[in-house]
């Protein structure tokens, strides 16, 4: 009874949110506004974001109006554009990094009839919502065309910064690179930066001068793509496709396409059915998008990884299924549970085998 | 942790990949501080070289038509600083920063359609059996064309400052830019010229960024490497041999820190990061508080305007 | 034949002619620049140096976001322009202008929950004090061996930008932040929070600060013998140790003043606009407040112009991306021309263009 009401009134709700929201008449086109962290020739985080801009125009086309400002730094800065963007007449704003969560409530809170969406972030509100990628389970399929692939049996793992979406992502690659391979080891560099083109070459080149004959990457640029290549190994591409850099080297991708939310989110505000919400979502959705594997992989890998992501697509299967111990032997998954969504965004420690800490 | 697998021949040879394009440009700039200039804008310079370099490369396919664009639209750019400070007399230290911004933003509109564009593989000159011998094979002849370019730039420069002629008149107006002018040199030409070479230098250490070291065009991708260059000029007191062995250093520290954590090594990465930096600042010190070092060779008219009184 | 002669003093007419000869020719460059790039120059050039001001949908909100844009620059360019004029080069403003922000936002952490009416400025006191702190390792090098401060200033950028990514991840970081990098945001922590002082004027603690600062630097300057000393030592050094100035003393001083002005900035700027420590906090004032000093002349009034003007191609060039589509690196390469020609006309303050052979030949 008392769920029964809570859904009804959180129903309410939404209709009730849904209609605040002015939404323009006919003749004018809905303003979409974006705010991009870095360039959009990054070719990375903000190119892809880009591309789901591009894609809400063509979707769309003149029903909707898309702008964007680039380059802009989180905190105050970001605050002042988003403010421009609403003052500037838009209807729907998309801001696309972490850190401009604060920014986005507090300009949330001022103008009620703008709605805000949010990438990476946790905090909502009526007119906020939330959205992220379930990137893990591109990680989980990229990591196991890893573990079958290495000769050396050692895989190199370029990471940026110790924050739980890049930890998700390392355990998630080394559990189902374990899976298959069960002599692989992981080694990981911290390079400490989303962004610096010579350092990550440099880290990639530590990683495979240390044996990995494999290099994964959490960082933006795709340089560790182009010294794998250089070196005749392989890699992933990562946000985007990065064949382009290495045609020999990359294996597959993890492809950050965010263009089936913005286009659906866009028309929900086209049509006034918008409603503040979490999306979190992954291969399914299309949120998450594995890149063409190359004709390096061998077709029965190429099946074993195809078949993981259609069963992770299908929700068949969750790559955090126990049982998985933490890296110091305490059990935290049991055997056929699932890991919670709270514990995954908030992960800061490493499973069981990894070597090496967190640092922090 | 396993130390053995660190291989010290590997690690030299990266190492030199790692220290070209601050090399280069610290060698420039060296060149550019003996004569009294101080030019901040390093990074816009490399930046512009790293763009135009992987242009050229791409549009004309041709190695050598790429390495001439990269030098010359480094030197380009440097002479906006040139005619600004020289004949304009603006301050050194704030046109430098303008170039810095001028260059991000130039390169960036530029190399807007080159990005994800792959350029052509640079070759690697032949030496025959000499590429054989066991460890000197590798670590000396196993690079790319621009590596040897840069170690004989440092040597032409030091030949260059030491013992010619020309090299004497740059220090000299370096050192005193009104006895330099009494004696009849032509101080904003000598000036000039060097800030061009500086230009060229950097703009060549940025493309080996972009042709060679990271293959590929991406925005601000020199991500600071000018503002080091700019240190190693002094952390190596303007002298071309320790401005070499401190590119060499300051690219091995940072290389031997990301091994070390390939490796295996339980520090904290963020602190590691600064170790580079931290170790300039000590060896710097080490080096000022001898009184043959660094204050001694310091030009002394760096940065200071110069204006024939009469 | 065409040649440069040296004004007795800075031309009156030129201070004035001089920016706006600049300005006029930035926007036939930036002209050039826009048309290129298809866009039409007029609009791009009326929406970066009109819309902030006079637009009448965004202006109200954009001007007094001119203020919160230039208080940072400006306070630090106050610093930076003593030691400037002593030649005293500190370029690592924004090393200390993390570390002071970190300090700062140290202490508020550390009292966190607790309300207090001492909290702010035990916060204020704690960032002026990282800036000075920061500031004295190049000072006291220098002093004590004679160590190039350009250099020591400008890696410790570096080192403080490490720093800053270790502690938005770990001492600092947010505990109930669910494992994201970045402190709690001080704008929800009342004592510690540096809000507008008056709503809608864009003018927090920092704003009067930078005011207060660039008053003393004025006073400094002229009417004390310590701001003589410091003019003294940038145009002569050696007549400045005979008029009895201590080298070392003004080594201290100027790093100190121009580190400790910074350090405030960068806590202002944290417990106002920013709210966080965080890995990106920073965003490269203490580099652009060197420009900022120069092209405000070193001079106090000059620098408020200064940072106001560059203040307002950062919030014009915005407007400039998402009304007309420009690319975020076109405002780049016009900030960086209007740089170039800003300090190009300045020629014309301290010298006049001779035509034909004159006195000397």
């Amino acid at each position: 009874m008392i769920s029964l009401k809570k859904s009804l009134r959180a129903a309410s709700a939404v209709a009730a949110t849904a209609l605040l929201f002015a939404t323009p008449g006919l003749s004018e086109p809905l303003k979409v506004g974006f705010i991009y962290v870095g360039p959009i020739s990054d070719f990375g985080w903000t190119y892809e974001h880009d591309q789901g801009r591009l894609a809400v125009e063509s979707a769309l086309g003149d029903s909707v109006e898309t702008t964007y400002v680039e380059n802009v730094p989180e905190g105050a800065d970001a605050e002042r554009v988003l403010t421009q963007l609403a003052l500037a007449g838009n209807n729907l704003i998309f801001a696309t990094s972490f850190g401009y969560m604060d920014p986005v409530v507090n300009v949330a809170q001022k103008f009620p009839n703008v709605m805000f969406e949010h990438a990476t972030g946790y905090k909502r509100a009526d007119n906020v919502s939330t959205y992220s990628a379930r990137f893990y389970e591109g990680r989980a399929v990229i990591g196991t065309i890893a573990g079958r692939m290495t000769e050396t049996n050692t895989i190199g793992y370029v990471a940026s910064y110790p924050i739980p979406e890049v930890v998700r992502g390392i355990n998630a690659a080394y559990i189902h690179a374990k899976k298959v391979n069960p002599d692989v080891e992981f080694k990981i560099v911290w390079v400490y930066t989303w962004f610096d083109p010579a350092k990550e070459a440099d880290a990639a080149t530590a990683l495979i001068d240390q044996g990995a004959d494999i290099i994964m990457q959490h960082t933006d640029s795709p340089a560790p793509v182009s010294m794998a290549e250089e070196k005749g190994l392989y890699a992933f591409g990562q946000a985007s496709d990065m064949k382009e850099f290495g045609p020999n080297a990359r294996l597959s991708s993890i492809i950050d396409n965010w263009s089936p939310y913005y286009v659906a989110r866009a028309q929900a505000a086209l049509d006034g059915t918008w409603a503040s919400e979490d999306a979190w979502h992954g291969i399914n959705e299309g949120m998450v998008e594995i890149g063409e594997f190359s004709d390096a992989i061998p077709a029965e890998v190429q099946a074993e990884a195809q078949a993981l992501a259609d069963a992770i697509s299908a929700g068949e299967y969750h790559p955090f299924t126990g049982p998985i111990n933490k890296q110091d032997g305490s059990p935290w998954l049991a055997d056929g549970e699932v890991a919670d969504d709270i514990t995954l965004l908030g992960m800061n420690f490493y499973v069981e085998g990894l070597e090496g800490e967190v640092p922090n | 942790m396993d130390w053995s697998s660190l291989s010290p021949l590997s690690l030299i040879a990266t190492m030199v990949v790692a220290s070209i394009p601050i090399m280069l440009a610290a060698t420039g700039e060296l060149v550019v501080e003996k004569s009294g200039v101080l030019n901040l804008g390093v990074e816009g310079m490399m930046i512009t070289g790293a763009v135009a370099g992987f242009i050229a490369a791409v549009e004309s396919d041709s190695h050598v038509i790429a390495v001439i664009a990269a030098a010359a639209a480094g030197s380009a750019m440097s002479l906006f600083f040139g005619v600004l400070t020289q004949f304009l007399k603006s301050n050194h230290v704030a046109t430098g920063l303008a170039l810095t911004i001028f260059g991000l933003g130039v390169s960036s509109l530029v190399g807007q359609n080159y990005t994800g564009v792959k350029p052509p593989q640079f070759p690697k000159p032949e030496f025959g059996p000499l590429g054989d011998i066991p460890i000197l094979g590798k670590i000396i002849f196993g690079y790319d064309y621009l590596v040897y370019v840069a170690f004989l730039t440092v040597l032409g420069v030091w030949l260059f400052l030491a013992y010619s002629r020309a090299g004497l008149i740059l220090r000299a107006v370096g050192e005193n830019h009104d006895a330099a002018h009494a004696l009849g040199y032509k101080v904003k030409s000598v000036r000039l010229l060097a800030i061009m070479f500086g230009g060229a230098a950097a703009g060549l250490g940025g493309a080996y960024l972009s042709l060679i070291r990271v293959p590929q065009w991406t925005d601000g991708m020199t991500a600071g490497a000018g503002w080091i260059a700019l240190a190693i000029v002094v952390f190596g007191s303007w002298r071309p041999w320790r401005v070499m062995a401190g590119a060499l250093l300051f690219g091995g520290v940072t290389l031997l820190q990301l091994n070390l954590q390939a490796v295996g090594l339980e520090i904290n990465a963020a602190y590691l990061s600064m170790a580079p930096y931290v170790i300039t600042i000590l060896v710097l010190v080490a080096i000022s508080t001898k009184h043959s070092g660094m204050s001694a060779n310091a030009p002394a008219s760096l940065g200071k305007p110069f204006h024939p009184s009469s | 034949m065409i040649r440069l002669e040296r004004r007795r003093a800075p031309s009156r007419i030129w201070s004035f002619l001089a920016p706006l000869a600049a300005v006029g020719a930035t926007l036939v460059g930036g002209a050039v620049i826009f048309s290129l790039l298809g866009k039409n120059p007029f609009e791009v050039l009326t929406t970066i140096f009109w819309s902030p001001l006079f637009d009448p949908n965004l202006s109200a909100y954009a001007r007094p976001q001119l203020l919160v844009k230039a208080t940072p620059l400006i306070l630090i360019a106050a610093g930076l322009s003593l030691g400037f004029r002593a030649g005293i080069w500190n370029i690592g403003a924004e090393g200390q202008y993390i570390v002071g922000a970190i300090f700062g936002g140290a202490v508020a952490l550390a009292f966190y929950p607790e309300e207090g009416w001492y909290i702010f400025p035990l916060m204020v006191a704690a960032g002026a004090l990282g800036g000075i702190a920061w500031a004295m390792i190049p000072a006291i090098l220098r002093i004590r061996f004679n160590t190039n401060e350009i250099l020591v200033s400008l890696m410790l950028v570096y080192i403080a930008v490490q720093f800053l990514a270790a502690m938005s991840l770990g001492a600092l970081r947010n505990p109930e932040g669910s494992g994201f990098p970045g402190s709690r945001n001080l704008q929800y922590y009342e004592s510690a929070s540096n809000p507008e002082l008056v709503a809608g004027t864009g003018i927090h603690w920092g704003g009067l600060t930078a005011v207060a600062a660039l008053a003393c630097l004025y006073v400094l300057l002229h009417r004390h013998i310590l701001g003589f000393h410091i003019r003294l030592a940038g145009e002569s050094p050696r007549a400045a140790r005979f008029s009895g100035a201590r080298p070392a003393l003004l080594v201290a001083f100027c790093l100190g003043v121009s580190g400790g002005l910074a350090g405030l900035a960068g806590l202002f700027e944290l417990a106002g606009p920013s709210g966080q420590i965080s890995i990106d906090f920073n965003v490269g004032y203490g580099f652009t407040a060197i420009i900022v000093a120069f092209l405000g002349r070193l001079n106090p009034i000059g620098i408020l112009f200064a940072g106001l003007l560059v203040a307002l191609t950062y919030i014009g060039g915005e407007m400039a991306q998402f009304m007309l589509g420009l690319p975020a690196a076109a405002i780049q390469a016009f900030q960086g021309m209007l740089l170039f020609f800003l300090l190009a006309m300045d020629l014309f303050l301290n010298y006049r263009i001779v035509f034909g052979a004159g006195a000397r030949a």
